[in-house]
C-alpha cells in the first residue's frame, strides 16, 4: 500500500509537471518568427491556401484555444507531420525512440555497475595507488564530453585493435529480428535470434561506453566519498562493537546507506544523457531519436522538435520516478514519510 | 574482589586526532585496570576524553583522524592491539559490547530493528553454530523483551526514525547485553533522554547487570548514578585519570583538586553537573598546559606542576591519585 501510494503521488505530480512543460514548448512553437501555415505549404503557395490552411489549424483563434486543439492532438499522439521526413512525427518517432531506449538503458547500466563498482573498490582501498587511479580517472571522466571518448573508442578499438564495431545497430548481414519492441538486443532474444543479440550488444558497447564514462566517473566519486563519510558514523563503530565480522559490516551496514545519494545522482545522469546522447549517435551513426531531433532543430521543423521535446520530457520524468521508488526501497526514512503524509 | 581475575588492562594509553592546523593530543598516557565481576564508574567533564578511550578498547574509533601512537590495552590477558581480524571480532560482542552514547546515531538508519538485532545475536552465536532464522527471532524478540519494550514483533519490523528518544536506548541496551557480554561498557546510558525516562533506563541497566552479573564500566556526567551503582571509580580530567578509588571512598575523602570540585557541587540523584564547581574550561588539546593538565584551573598550584606531570600516587589501598600535593606518599 505505501509504495502504491507514494507512485501515485510521484505520477500526478509528473503529469503536472509534463503539462506545463507542454505549455512551454507550444508557445515557443508559436512565437517562432514565420506562418506556421506557410512554413507548411511552402513559399509558393498562393495565398488563398495558406488562409484555409490557417483556418484548419485554428490559427486564427485566441492562443489558448489553439492551446486546447494542439494538447488535445498531442495526448492522442497526433504531432502532425514532420517537415524533413514528410511523415507523421509519431511515425517517426516510434522508429527512433527504441534505439535511443535501448543505447541509454545500455548506458546506464554501465554507470550503475561500473560506478558503484569503482566506488566501492575505491573506498575499500582508500588512499592506497588503487583509489589514486580511481579518482584521477574520476576527474578526467567527469570533465570530458561524451563525445570524446566516443572518437577515443572508436581509435582504439575500432581502427587501431579492430576488436569492436563502429557504425550502426548490426552489421549489416546479420538477420534483423521481427520488430515487437524496437530495441534490437531485446527483439533478437524474442525471436530466439542468439547469434544477433551478440552483434547487437557488440555494437551497442562502444557508443554505451563513451556515454557512459561521464556518470561512471561521477557515480564513482559519490560512492566513495558517501562510503568514506559514512565509514565514521557511530553505526557503524556500533555494528563492528557488536561483533558484526568487517565484510558484513561493510558489504551491508555501509553500503546500503551509502548508495542513496549515488542512486539519485544516477538517476539525473540517466534522464540527462537522454538529452546528450545526439553527438553520440551522431558519430556511430545510431539512428536514435536524439540524433533525429537534432536534425529537426536544425530545419526548425516545429512539430518534430515539439514532439521530442515532450518524448524526452516524459522519459526523464518516468525515470526520475523509477529512481524515487528505488531510493524510498533503500532509505525507510523516505518510505515511511511518504506515508505517514499520504 | 580483587583476588578476581584480572579483566582489562590500559597501560599508557595515548589518542591522538589528526585534524586541520595540527593534532590533538587527547589522551596522554592513561592507565586503568579492572578486575572481573566489577562495576567500574569513569567520570569527568564534557570532551575529557571518555568515549574516546572506550572507542580505543574495542578499536572503533575513526582512523583517520584517530591515530594511537603508544598503549597496550590487554582483556583477559591479550593484547587487543594485536589481534588478528578474527580474534579481535571474537572480543567484540561476546568479550566486551558497548552501549553507544547517543542511541540515534548508532542504530543504522536504513535497516530495521530486526535487521541490526539479528545480525548482532547470528554473529555473536557460540563459535561453530549457526543459527536458525528461527532461532535468532525468538533471540531478538527475548531480547527486546528483557529491556522492558512492549510489542516486540512489531518492533522488529520498524525503524529506529519511528521509534521515541527511550525506545532507541532501550534498543542498544537490548542489542549490547544480546550478546552476552563479559564486559559491558555503558557511555553516559540516557543522557539524551528526559530525567524521568534516564531515571526508568539506568534502574533497568542496574537491574540487568546486576542479574548477569557482567562487569561493567559506566561512563556518566552524574555523580549521584556512581554512587548508586559502581564499586570503584576514576576520574579523568582532560585526557588524564586523575585520581581512582573505591566509590564510597571518593566521596568520603576526594584527593584530588578537581575531585573535591566535582563532589563540592551536591550532586542530585540524577543529573547533577560536572565542572558547575570549577572555574574555568577544560584545556585545548591542540597545545594542551605542560604538566599537570589541571594546572591552569587548581587552586593549589605548584611550580612544579607547571614544569611536571604529576604521577600516581598510591595513597590508600585502592586510592591513588596524580597530583604533586601527595609527593610524600608511594609512587604507583
Ligand atoms: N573524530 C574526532 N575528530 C577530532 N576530534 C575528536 C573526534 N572525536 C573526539 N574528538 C575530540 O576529542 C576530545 C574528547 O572527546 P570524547 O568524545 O572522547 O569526550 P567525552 O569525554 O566522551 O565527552 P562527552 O562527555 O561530551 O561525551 C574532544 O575534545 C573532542 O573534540
Ligand atoms: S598537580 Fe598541581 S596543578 Fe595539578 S592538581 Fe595537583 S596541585 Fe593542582
Ligand atoms: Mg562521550
Amino acid at each position: 500500500m505505501s509504495l502504491l501510494n507514494f507512485l501515485v503521488r510521484r505520477i500526478i505530480y509528473s503529469v503536472f509537471v509534463l503539462l506545463g512543460l507542454s505549455i512551454v514548448i507550444f508557445l515557443i512553437a508559436r512565437v517562432m518568427p514565420g506562418d506556421p501555415a506557410r512554413m507548411a505549404v511552402g513559399a509558393r503557395a498562393p495565398q488563398w491556401v495558406v488562409d484555409r490552411l490557417r483556418e484548419q489549424m485554428h490559427l486564427n483563434q485566441p492562443l489558448v484555444v489553439q492551446y486546447g486543439y494542439w494538447l488535445s492532438d498531442a495526448v492522442r499522439g497526433d504531432f502532425g507531420l514532420s517537415l524533413i521526413t514528410q511523415r507523421p512525427v509519431t511515425t517517426d518517432i516510434k522508429e527512433f525512440l527504441p534505439a535511443s531506449l535501448e543505447l541509454v538503458f545500455f548506458s546506464g547500466l554501465l554507470s550503475a555497475v561500473g560506478g558503484i563498482g569503482l566506488g566501492i573498490v575505491s573506498a575499500r582501498y582508500k588512499d592506497t595507488w588503487i583509489d589514486n587511479v580511481v579518482r584521477v580517472f574520476s576527474y578526467f571522466g567527469i570533465v570530458t564530453p561524451s563525445f570524446v571518448f566516443a572518437i577515443l573508442f572508436i581509435l582504439l578499438f575500432g581502427f587501431t585493435l579492430n576488436w569492436l564495431p563502429i557504425i550502426g545497430r548490426v552489421h549489416e548481414q546479420t538477420a534483423v529480428p521481427p520488430l515487437v519492441t524496437g530495441a534490437i538486443t531485446v527483439d533478437a532474444l524474442l525471436a530466439g535470434q542468439f547469434g544477433t543479440f551478440f552483434d547487437a550488444l557488440r555494437h551497442l558497447l562502444l557508443p554505451a561506453i563513451s556515454l557512459a564514462m561521464g556518470s561512471i566517473a561521477q557515480e564513482a566519486r559519490i560512492t566513495r566519498s558517501s562510503m568514506a563519510d559514512n565509514l565514521s558514523k557511530d553505526y557503524i563503530a556500533s555494528a563492528r562493537a557488536l561483533g558484526i565480522p568487517e565484510r558484513v559490516v561493510m558489504g551491508r551496514f555501509l553500503l546500503k546507506p551509502s548508495l542513496i545519494p549515488t542512486v539519485s545522482i544516477l538517476g539525473l545522469d540517466i534522464a540527462s544523457t537522454l538529452s546528450v546522447a545526439f553527438l553520440v549517435e551522431l558519430i556511430f551513426n545510431w539512428p536514435g531519436l536524439a540524433r533525429y531531433g537534432m536534425n529537426a532543430m536544425l530545419h526548425k521543423d516545429l512539430n518534430a522538435i515539439s514532439a521530442v521535446i515532450l518524448v524526452l520530457g516524459a522519459a526523464f520524468v518516468t525515470v526520475n520516478i523509477i529512481v524515487d521508488i528505488i531510493v524510498a526501497q533503500l532509505d525507510p526514512r523516505i518510505r515511511l514519510s511518504a506515508t505517514r503524509s499520504a | 574482589m580483587s583476588f578476581a581475575p584480572l579483566l582489562l588492562e590500559i597501560k599508557n594509553l595515548h589518542v591522538h586526532y589528526a585534524v586541520y592546523g595540527g593534532r590533538l593530543k587527547v589522551l596522554d598516557g592513561v592507565d586503568f585496570h579492572m578486575r572481573t565481576g566489577e562495576k567500574v564508574g569513569l567520570v569527568g567533564e564534557t570532551g575529557c576524553g571518555k568515549t574516546t578511550m572506550m572507542k580505543a578498547i574495542l578499536r572503533v574509533l575513526p582512523m583517520p583522524p584517530a591515530q594511537i601512537p603508544q598503549g597496550e590495552i590487554y582483556f583477559n590477558g591479550r593484547d587487543i592491539r594485536k589481534m588478528s581480524g578474527n580474534d579481535l571480532q571474537r572480543v567484540r560482542g561476546r568479550g566486551i559490547s558497548m552501549i553507544f552514547q547517543d542511541p540515534t546515531a548508532a542504530l543504522n538508519p536504513v535497516f530495521s530493528v530486526g535487521e541490526q538485532l539479528g545480525a548482532v545475536i547470528q554473529y555473536s552465536a557460540e563459535r561453530g553454530k549457526a543459527l536458525s532464522h528461527q532461532e535468532i527471532h525468538q533471540r531478538a524478540i527475548a531480547a527486546l523483551q528483557e529491556v522492558a519494550l512492549a510489542d516486540p514483533e512489531r518492533l522488529l519490523r520498524s525503524y529506529p526514525s519511528q521509534l521515541s528518544g527511550g525506545m532507541r536506548q532501550r534498543v542498544c541496551i537490548g542489542m549490547a547485553l544480546a550478546t552476552h557480554p563479559q564486559l559491558l561498557i555503558a557511555d553516559e546510558p540516557g543522557t539524551s533522554l528526559d530525567v524521568t525516562i534516564q531515571d526508568q533506563v539506568l534502574r533497568l541497566l542496574r537491574t540487568l547487570v546486576a542479574e548477569k552479573d557482567t562487569s561493567v564500566i559506566l561512563i556518566t556526567h552524574s555523580l549521584g548514578i556512581v554512587r548508586e551503582m559502581t564499586d570503584r571509580v576514576y576520574v579523568m580530567y582532560a585526557g588524564d585519570i586523575v585520581e581512582v578509588a573505591v566509590t564510597p571512598n571518593l566521596f568520603a575523602n576526594p584527593l584530588h583538586p578537581y575531585t573535591q570540585g566535582l563532589i563540592s557541587t551536591v550532586p542530585r540523584l540524577t543529573g547533577g553537573g560536572i565542572a558547575s564547581g570549577i572555574p574555568g574550561r577544560i584545556p585545548n588539546y591542540l597545545t594542551p598546559p605542560t604538566g599537570c593538565r589541571f594546572h591552569p584551573r587548581c587552586p593549589h598550584v605548584m611550580d612544579i606542576c607547571r614544569a611536571e606531570k604529576p604521577p600516581a600516587y598510591r595513597v590508600d589501598d585502592d586510592h591513588e591519585v596524580a597530583c604533586f600535593l601527595y609527593r610524600t606518599e608511594n609512587r604507583v
